[in-house]
Formats: C-alpha cells, structure tokens, sequence
C-alpha cells in the first residue's frame, strides 16, 4: 500500500521538480485557528478594482475578500491544477469544445447578507470580456475566444466560445477575476475601484491609504471550517531594507513579492530557524527588445548579433548569486510541457553551448551589417531588481562582441513614455504572468500585442499564434510552439529572452499553510494560511 | 499688528498664484501619462481605447488653459478635485497624512529646540573650552550625518540591541495609531524619526545659537550688564540669549515647514505615511491633481510660517514694531 501511493506520487514530484518548485517540506499539522497575520506589501494599487488593474499591489491585501469561479488550487504547489471556487465542479466542455457550463454553489454569500448566484457571476465576467463604454478591464484580449456569456437560471453560467481553446480555462481562472454583486454593478460600474464587497474568505474592515488594509474573518465563508486566521493586515512598505527588517523584528510574518539572494540569507543569519524560506522559479521574464524601426536595429542581423553576445548558461549562475533571476528559458516559463527542453534551447541564438563561436557569429554579423562598432543606448526602467542589475551585465556581454552601450535609467513614468513614443534604440521590458499558460502568456510577443514595444510587423507570426491557440492537438501545439519562438528569439529575434526570475520567500516560521507559486499573483486568499504560535 | 496680518495674508494670494502656475506648468514638462503608467506598472496589455477613455475620465484630454482655470477654481475652493491615482478626493487623502507629518514636525523641533539652545548657549558661554569643542563635534556630526542614515543605524541598532537583551529582535512599529487612541504605541513609533530629523536640525540650529550668542555676549549692553554686577546666569538668560534667539527662531521656522513635506528619505526608512511620502509618489506617478495639491498646501505653510517667525520676532524684541 505504502509502496504504491509513493508511486502515484511520483509523477507528482517529478513535476513539481521540473516546473522548479522548491520549498521545505509542508508539515503534516492541524491547523490552529485564530491570529491575526500581518505582512508587508511593497507598493500600493492605483484602485481596488481587479478587474481594471494588474499588480500584485492589488492582488496580495484585496484578494481575500472576493472568491474566484475558479481558481489555481491553494495546495498545488507547482500552481497548475484548476479547481472550482464558487462553481460546483469543473466543467466538461461540450459542443466539440466551444461551451462550457458553470453550476454555482448554492448558499454562498456576500459580506453584506445578500446570496451569490450565477446572476453575479454573469455579470463580473461580462464586465471583463464585454466592459463596458469606459470600463477598463486589463484582460480583455485574455478572452478574445469568448462569443458569448449567459446565465439561463441563478445556478448556472454558459461560456460560448468562437473556437475551442486551451487557454479558456487558465484565463477564467486568473487571480484577479473577482466576483462582484450584479445589484452594485448595475448601479455604478465604478463602485468596485473605491469599494469593496466580496465573499471571500475575508471581510474588509478598512483601508487607510498608503498605510494599510485590514480584514476579518468572514464566517459565512463557503468552504467551511476556513479561513482559520481572525484576520490580517496588509502593511505597505516600500522600501526593501525595511520590509527584512520588518520581519526580522516581527512587525511583519512575511512579503509575498519576493527578495533578493541576499536578503534571504540575511534573514536566515539573524532569525534561524524562526525563518522559513520557500523559492520557486518564477512566471516572469526580463527581455530585451530592440527598435525594429530604429537603424540598425530594423536589419535583423543586428539584432541576432545582440542575442548571440548573451552568454545565458553562464550568466544564470552568477547573477542568481545577486539578483532575483536564475532560470535559462524560452518565450515559456521552464519546466512547463510547452517549454522548449535544453537540447532545442542550445539550437536558437543565443543560447548555444559555446559562447565563443556564438560571439564569433555576432561580430560576422555586425561586420556584415556595417556596424563593427556599434554604439547605442539601452533603456532601462530605475528599479533595481532585476532591471539595472541585469541590465549593467548585459552591457559588459555586448562589450565581448565590441558593442558600446550606455545604460540610460529611468523612472517608470519616463521610461514607458520613450517606449510608447518609439523613442528608444534597444530597451529592457518584462513578461509577468498568473496562471502559467504559455498559449496566453506568449501574446505578449505579438506585433499586435499592447505592451509589445518593437514595433515590428509579422503577419505570419501572427498566424502561428493563432493556429497555435486553434489546435487542440498538444504534438501539434509543441511543434508551432517552437515554430514561434524560434522566430520570435532567432529567425527575427524582435525580443530577446534574459533570464527567468527566481522568486524567493522568507517568512517567519509560524506562518504555515502558505505554498509558493510560480507567480505572486497566485493563492493570495489567505484562506488555508494559519498562525502556529 | 492686526493690520500687518491682514497685509500679509493678502500678499499670500500672488504667491500661491505664482506656485500655482509654476507647478502646473513644471508637472506637465515631465514625460509620461498617469493611464499609461496605471497599466504598464503591472506588466498589463494595453489597450489604446482603455488608455482614451481614462485620460478622457481624468480630464487630460482638455487644453491645458482649461485644466489650469480648474485647478484655480479648486485652490479658490479648497476642493483639489479627486486623486489621478488612487480617484479618491484629494482633501481627504492629505488629511489622512497631515496629523502624522505634524506631529513629527513637532515632535523633531521640540527635540531641536530641547538640544539646540542649551548646547548652543553653553557653547558660546565656555568658548574655546573643552565643553565648546565638544558641542561643535556633536553638531558639526549631526549636520554631515545625514537623517535617513541614522535612521537605519537607529532601526539596526535597535534589533541588535533587542536581540541581544531580550533574545528576540524588536523594531519600531511600522504602522501608525494616533496618539490619542494609543499614546505608548503611537510615540513608541515616531520618537525614532524625531529622534533622527530632530538631531539635524538640532546641529543646525545649534550652531547658529552659539554664533548669535557669541555676537550678542560681545555687545554693549551686555557689557553694561556685567559692569552694574548683573549676574552672569541672568544676563545670559535675560540679555543676551533673548536677543540671539531672532536668527534662531528664523532657523527653526524654516525647518519645521520644510519637514512638513520634506520628509520624504526619513519616511521611507521609518515606513512613516507622511506627506513627503505622499509628494514623491504622486510625482512619479504622474497624479497632476494630488501634486499641485501638495505644492500648494507646502507653499502656504512656509507662507504661515514666516508670518508666525515675524510675530515672535515682535514679541521678543520689543523694538520690532510692524505697521
């Protein structure tokens, strides 16, 4: 018997290691109930409507209050499984894949007293794929597969797709698809950035800005038994320095963003074994992408010999030593099925196992193109982890190939001026993303992408994209998978990939229940969270 | 003087009129876009309709004449409208913030005046003694020192020494509690920052009492004083320390107005939600409303201030008299 279920969870394991979720073993405890856990949040969302805005400054002190329809499972430390929140099981898709039907459990309830039914569900996600005339929803083009929402009785809700998509079900299951009462929204569409009213795990006491956000626990809560917090506050602290002292003084139990190596260790040093460190590889990813419509930049040589003068394999093991990046990947987070293995990594530019003759072909190249002596500014957004450290090690790997580059930092105001303007020769940009979906998440490659700044034309990379997301066939989504990436990084190599980060989380040791995620915009509900003091 | 009050706070009209303008202009000159900003932050795609219709929503799409006649009515008004930002109404915002600034303010000049004119004093009195030398290290170190270094140190050697007595490291609360809901609480929080903006400007303020006492000590009257067998202890407390507190007190005005917005370093380090705190974000996220807002209110406290400086000056001295 034993010998079996440790094989069953082998898979399991094998998984977990190779999505890089590493973290010290969950303790077999009975939760204990009561506390009131305080952590430090490094920066403040513009309003507290999630639908509209994309931080983490959002998701970590706000997500408690507001339950999902479905979301990435609590307990599912590599963040892949989907299960049901407010609906009753996972839908199967019918209809060769285009509609999937929601049955919402019965008897959930808002933080006010009035019932959650599929009217409410309705109408949040109608509000993030159909907003309304000035209604912002930051993922919108996320459901561009959707044809239609409907909620035929208080129980059930029916997605219609164009076409069916694997990408469908990720999406409806981002973190920040908060659920909110129809009766307010048919009011004011705007209540919800100002306001707050949910039926999350939490009940929002207060918010005062730039201080704090404080909740209690909500005994109506759905899934019984939780949350076993008394509540929480959600303390901003925008300085680093502050925030590892804030733990280790135990003004605060943790920061769910993510600290540098150094830091970490730090903590370790002073705390022992009050601290508990968990580290993950992380969704997000540093690129570099060149002014396609800037000479020298828009002859595609050039910008393979930038990509070529990256030494990846060996810059992962020392900037990891001081920066929040480690992993050598794609345009798809590491580890995922998706992902291109090592042996077809050492195949595009840029990550070929010997760097001299990678760095041989990038002068050809730039000799090729007229520019042996190529100077130019990079771009780069004033925030220290990863941007500048990654960006002043990028300087030195385009000084091997006798490239001359300034660094020119910015604050982020600035910095996404100049990129929106086009005013910039080569810049460094980013790729953030919740639930891992390499067929979302690589839109951001895209000419046609809102946050793509290389301002390229490529229909036929388009075309990739979509046959990519048509297919229901995982071989043939692999073999366009590499189709595009390998046009995005080296056939045209309109951005290059740096290096994925690394997210590392100390946090006081009596905090238990916390799993961490490849991204930090999941499992922030708090509701498995418990105090062990 | 009730005369001179008025004239004075009429004049302050032209000056807010002129920050106002300088300000407007100055926070348009910056490149970059609130909206743009809102969305890319959060590594988001944006969309240009999502981006219109905010600029539309926050009234950027008007002509820049248009904008500023709404400012004006706002400032004519108290009403500075709703944060860029966050959307929530400026005042309040502001508020929330003011009573924490003030009373670090108070508390950091309290301190000041508490070192300053003793040290000062006791400086200028036993000049060129080792007394003398001395208080010049401590305030020379306090001005090199800057504020927001020692408030590390305080915070480091505070875990330090916590660790070190008490076997568990302790800091300084990070979140704030008026005072009157709980004062242990509330001072066991901002005694640090005062502590720590409070030496500065201390040194400062030290240094000039010590060199306007030394002046004062060398007067006439002084000498008068001592030759009719006035006590020493008096002259110095009545004569002389009265008259060299005029540039002192000028000193303390500034800096107590400055550290009403300018706190910015020392409230970052002490996680303090102040209005320095406050400027620095609304700048770098391009909030026009909340900034011009904050300029204005920092404007008019300096403006207050040296109206409060020239009041005391009359009542010090006797022969200040304004019409």
């Amino acid at each position: 018997m034993k010998s079996s279920s440790w094989k069953s969870t082998l898979p399991l394991l094998a998984g977990l290691a190779a999505l890089g979720v590493w973290s010290l073993p969950a303790e077999a405890q009975t939760p204990k109930k009561g506390g009131i856990l305080k952590f430090v949040v490094p920066d403040e969302p513009p309003s507290s409507d999630g639908h509209r805005e994309t931080t983490f400054a959002l998701a970590h002190p706000w997500a408690p209050f507001y339950s999902l329809l479905i979301r990435i499972d609590p307990e599912d430390k590599a963040a892949q499984a989907i299960v049901c929140d407010l609906c009753t099981e996972m839908p199967k898709p019918t209809d060769g894949g285009k509609t999937y039907t929601f049955k919402i459990r019965p008897g959930v309830k808002f933080h006010d007293g009035s019932a959650l039914t599929a009217k409410d569900v309705h109408a949040s996600f109608q509000r993030i794929v159909f907003p309304q005339q000035g209604v912002s929803s930051a993922r919108k083009a996320q459901f561009s597969m959707v044809e239609s929402i409907s909620a035929p009785d208080d129980q059930t809700v029916v997605f219609k797709l164009k076409h069916p998509s694997g990408a469908f079900l990720p999406a409806v299951a981002n973190p920040f698809n908060w659920i909110y009462a129809k009766a307010i929204l048919d009011k004011d569409q705007h209540w919800f950035e100002k306001n707050v009213m949910g039926s999350g795990p939490f009940i929002f006491e207060t918010h005062q800005a730039g201080a704090l956000v404080k909740g209690k626990r909500n005994p109506d809560y759905h899934f019984a038994g939780k949350p076993y917090l008394d509540g929480f506050e959600a303390i901003f602290a925008k300085t680093q320095t502050l925030r590892v002292q804030a733990i280790r003084g135990d003004q605060a139990a943790a920061e769910f963003r993510g600290f540098p190596p150094k830091s970490r260790d730090d903590l370790v040093a002073a705390l022992g074994k009050d601290v508990t460190v968990q580290e993950s590889d992380w969704n997000c990813v540093l690129l570099v992408t060149p002014n396609s419509k800037k000479k020298p930049f828009d002859d595609v040589r050039v910008r393979r010999a930038l990509t070529l003068a990256v030494d990846r394999w060996g810059g992962s093991k020392d900037l990891s030593k001081i920066a929040i990046v480690k992993a050598v990947g794609g345009v798809v987070f590491p580890g995922h099925p998706l992902a291109a293995k090592k042996e077809e990594l050492e195949k595009l530019a840029g990550y070929w196992p010997d760097i001299n003759r990678s760095r041989a072909e990038a002068k050809k190249l730039l000799k090729e193109a007229g520019v042996p002596d190529l100077k130019f500014t990079l771009s780069n957004r004033g925030v220290d982890q990863p941007y500048t450290i990654v960006g002043t090690w990028l300087i030195d790997q385009w000084k091997q190939v006798g490239v001359t580059v300034e660094q020119k930092v910015e604050a982020t105001g600035p910095f996404y001026a100049s990129l929106n303007a086009g005013n910039f020769d080569v810049t460094t940009d980013f790729n953030c993303q919740a639930v891992v979906n390499p067929l979302s998440d690589t839109s951001k490659f895209l000419p046609t992408d809102g946050a793509q700044y290389g301002k390229f034309e490529d229909p036929e990379l388009i075309k990739l994209y979509e046959a990519m997301n048509k297919t229901g066939d995982e071989a043939e989504q692999k073999k366009l998978m590499r189709a595009y990436e390998k046009r995005v990084l080296d056939d045209q190599a309109y951005n290059h990939i740096t290096l994925w980060w690394y997210r590392i989380i100390p946090h006081r040791t009596y905090m238990k229940g916390w799993n961490i995620t490849p991204s930090h915009y999941l499992n922030q509900d708090l509701s498995v969270v418990w105090i062990d003091k | 003087m009730l005369r001179y009050v008025i004239k004075r706070l009429l004049l302050m009209i032209p000056t807010l009129l002129g920050a106002a303008l300088l300000v407007f202009l100055l926070m348009r000159l910056i490149p970059g876009d609130v909206c743009v900003l809102r969305l890319a932050t959060g590594g988001g795609s944006m969309d240009a309709t999502v981006i219109k219709n905010c600029r539309i929503e926050l009234g950027l799409d008007q002509p820049y004449l248009v904008q500023f006649l709404v400012f004006l009515k706002g400032l004519a008004t108290f009403d500075f409208g709703n944060s860029m930002w966050t959307g929530r109404p400026i005042v309040g915002e502001i508020g929330l913030r003011f009573q924490l600034s003030l009373q670090v303010a108070i508390m950091a000049t309290l301190t000041a005046i508490l070192i300053a004119i003793p040290l000062g004093t006791i400086s200028a009195v036993k000049q060129n003694t080792w007394i003398d030398y001395v208080v010049r290290a401590f305030s020379i170190a306090g001005v090199a020192v800057p504020s927001f270094w020692l408030g590390i140190l305080i915070i480091l050697g505070i875990l330090i020494i916590s660790k070190a007595w008490f076997g568990t490291p302790w800091m300084p609360p990070i979140k704030y509690v008026p005072l009157w809901q709980d004062p242990w609480y509330n001072l066991s929080m901002l005694i640090w920052p005062a502590l720590a903006t409070g030496y500065r400007y201390s040194a400062v303020a030290t240094r000039m009492t010590r060199s306007a006492m030394l002046e004062v000590l060398r007067e006439d009257y002084v000498r008068t004083a001592r030759a009719k067998g006035v006590f020493r202890k008096l002259i110095v407390r009545r004569h002389a320390l009265r008259n060299a507190l005029l540039p002192v007190i000028t000193i303390i005005g500034i800096e107590f107005a400055f550290l009403m917005g300018g706190l910015v370093v020392t409230e970052q380090v002490f996680n303090l939600n102040g209005l320095g705190k406050l400027f620095v974000e609304s700048i770098s996220n391009h909030d026009y409303n909340m900034t011009q807002a904050l300029v204005m209110l920092v404007v008019a406290i300096f403006a207050l201030t040296n109206l409060v400086v020239d009041i005391i000056y009359a009542w010090l001295d006797p022969r200040i008299r304004y019409a």
